[in-house]
């Protein structure tokens, strides 16, 4: 499924967190939204998942707009947010069959696909415990097979690996790049963190409300004159 | 979307919600310890002050328990509606709102099904209260319990919205003190809760009339008449009337134009 984002604007009051941003993303990669704290990348997921308004410029799914066929976008996109959205206190099997029910489906459809899920994300034999019991790695796991449930084309995650150790970060990231190569899924990865940024990633680095930089991470490197991404990162936004 | 998958987005918000409520139980039991206080010892002590003459639905002269009895399954619920309309919006529940809000189905069906599966766990409150009432001779006729039941269903609906509407219009009642002093508290005295209003009349003409537009003062007549097995027109209509008009507003606020709170960090 394409998405094309035209002209979008976003401002707060009087202030301006988006800036005439358009992009468009490739069915089927990884793309990573790179940007330094403060820099619009909350706001645009809002936009994308509908818990913003759209003030200025448009939003494409598969050709149809956001704001005219919201239903039918929402079928299509999967989101993990920046903040923990689990039932701590429910167990991983019920978080995952209260998503499923709010997507329409059977408890029994919810049951089948939700263990699907986590068998792929070898949690399987956790279905039971309550999240709390889990830590933080396998929350964010449980999370992105929660999003996975209604078998979205798109996956945004915004900063997934907020709160997690090296080693967590490193595996999470790892999973989702498999799962776009598995499922075709297209994914939006929202990050500060440039080690998460590979450099045959289509890169889009957000600073400031505006769209610096749009395409493979290494032709942006070369456009830049930079070595590495790490210093086009810097050079373009002062961070990293 | 066909209405399959309405009923299975219903069932599963019902669901999450009474799972919910066994994973809290203990706050849920404490939380009757208020209405039983009122009605075991505010209830005693004032007695005696207060008397009651014979007013509809009663038919009799009746003891003060018996009289405020229905002001508490409201006060029940407006607690409940308060809390947990709160918790949607700040904080604690702010994720579970984002998930809600990415289902396909409209806004206003969810937010209404969220509304009626919390209202669902206070009524379930309301009849544990009204079982210990049978211990200070509250018995209303043994049909009152299933009859007041619409009115024990639209007073949560119509106290949920007005909580929604309170949570994601005015900032300033962020807490659950604010809302205490400036909603839960002036809604629940001046109603007919603890007094019958011609007592109010009496008293002061402004109050009564003040209490004439409280809707909290309908949904309890609601309540109480039901509860008696009388059909009060005037209290469900007025207590219906404003649900929808909440409803409508609350949902409002849930427009992705509205949904500041829910959209960013």
């Amino acid at each position: 499924m394409t998405i094309d984002a035209s002209n979008l604007s976003f401002q707060y009051g009087d202030k301006t967190v988006l800036r005439d941003v358009s992009f468009s993303l490739t069915p089927g990669r990884f793309h990573a939204l790179l940007g330094p704290n403060g820099a619009g990348k909350s706001t645009l997921f809002g936009l994308l998942t509908r818990l913003l308004a759209l003030q200025a410029g448009d939003i494409l799914l598969g050709g149809q707009s956001l704001n005219k066929q919201p239903a039918d976008a929402m079928r299509r996109i999967g989101v993990v947010f920046q903040q923990n959205a689990l039932d701590l206190d429910l167990t991983v099997r019920q978080n995952l069959q209260y998503h499923a029910a709010l997507h329409g489906l059977s408890r029994h459809e919810a049951r089948q696909r939700g263990d699907r899920e986590l068998e792929r994300f070898s949690l399987l034999d956790r279905a039971d415990e309550p999240v709390r019991q889990l830590n933080g790695g396998h929350r964010r796991r449980v999370e992105i097979a929660r999003a996975l449930l209604h078998q979205p084309s798109l996956l945004l995650l915004d900063e997934p690996t907020v709160g997690l150790d090296v080693a967590s970060r490193r595996a999470l990231n790892e999973h989702v790049r498999m799962l776009c190569q598995q499922d075709g899924l297209t994914v939006l990865w929202a990050t500060h963190l440039i080690e998460e940024v590979r450099e045959d990633d289509r890169v889009l680095i957000l600073h400031q409300g505006q769209l610096l930089a749009d395409g493979a991470g290494h032709a942006i490197c070369r456009t830049e004159g930079t070595r590495n991404l790490a210093e086009t990162f810097h050079s373009l936004t002062g961070a990293g | 979307m066909n209405a399959t998958q309405y009923w299975h987005c219903f069932i599963g918000i019902q669901t999450r919600e009474w799972l919910r409520f066994w994973q809290q139980r203990t706050r849920f039991a404490s939380a009757l310890v208020r209405p039983l206080l009122w009605l075991v010892v505010f209830a005693a002590g004032f007695r005696a002050v207060l008397g009651i003459s014979i007013i509809p639905p009663y038919e009799t002269y009746i003891t003060y328990e018996t009289y405020i009895a229905p002001g508490l399954c409201g006060m029940i619920i407006l607690f409940n509606s308060m809390q947990g309309a709160l918790s949607m919006v700040y904080d604690r529940e702010l994720g579970s709102m984002r998930v809600l809000l990415m289902s396909p189905l409209p806004r206003p069906f969810l937010l209404v099904t969220k509304l009626l599966a919390m209202g669902v766990v206070s009524i379930g409150q309301v009849y544990v209260f009204l079982l210990l009432a049978l211990l200070v001779d509250v018995e209303p006729p043994a049909w009152g319990y299933l009859a007041v039941l619409p009115a024990l269903i639209l007073t949560s609906l119509m106290l949920g919205a007005l909580g929604l509407l309170i949570a994601t219009w005015i900032k300033q009642l962020e807490n659950f003190a604010g809302v205490m002093n400036f909603v839960i508290f002036p809604m629940f005295f001046m109603s007919s809760a603890l007094y019958p209003l011609w007592r109010m009349n009496e008293a002061s003409p402004w109050l009564y009339w003040v209490c004439q537009f409280n809707p909290f003062t309908h949904a309890v007549e609601a309540i109480r008449f039901s509860l008696y097995l009388e059909w009060n027109p005037m209290a469900f209509g007025i207590t219906a009337g404003v649900t929808v008009v909440l409803a409508l507003l609350a949902t409002t606020g849930f427009r992705p134009q509205r949904t500041r709170i829910l959209g960013t960090a």
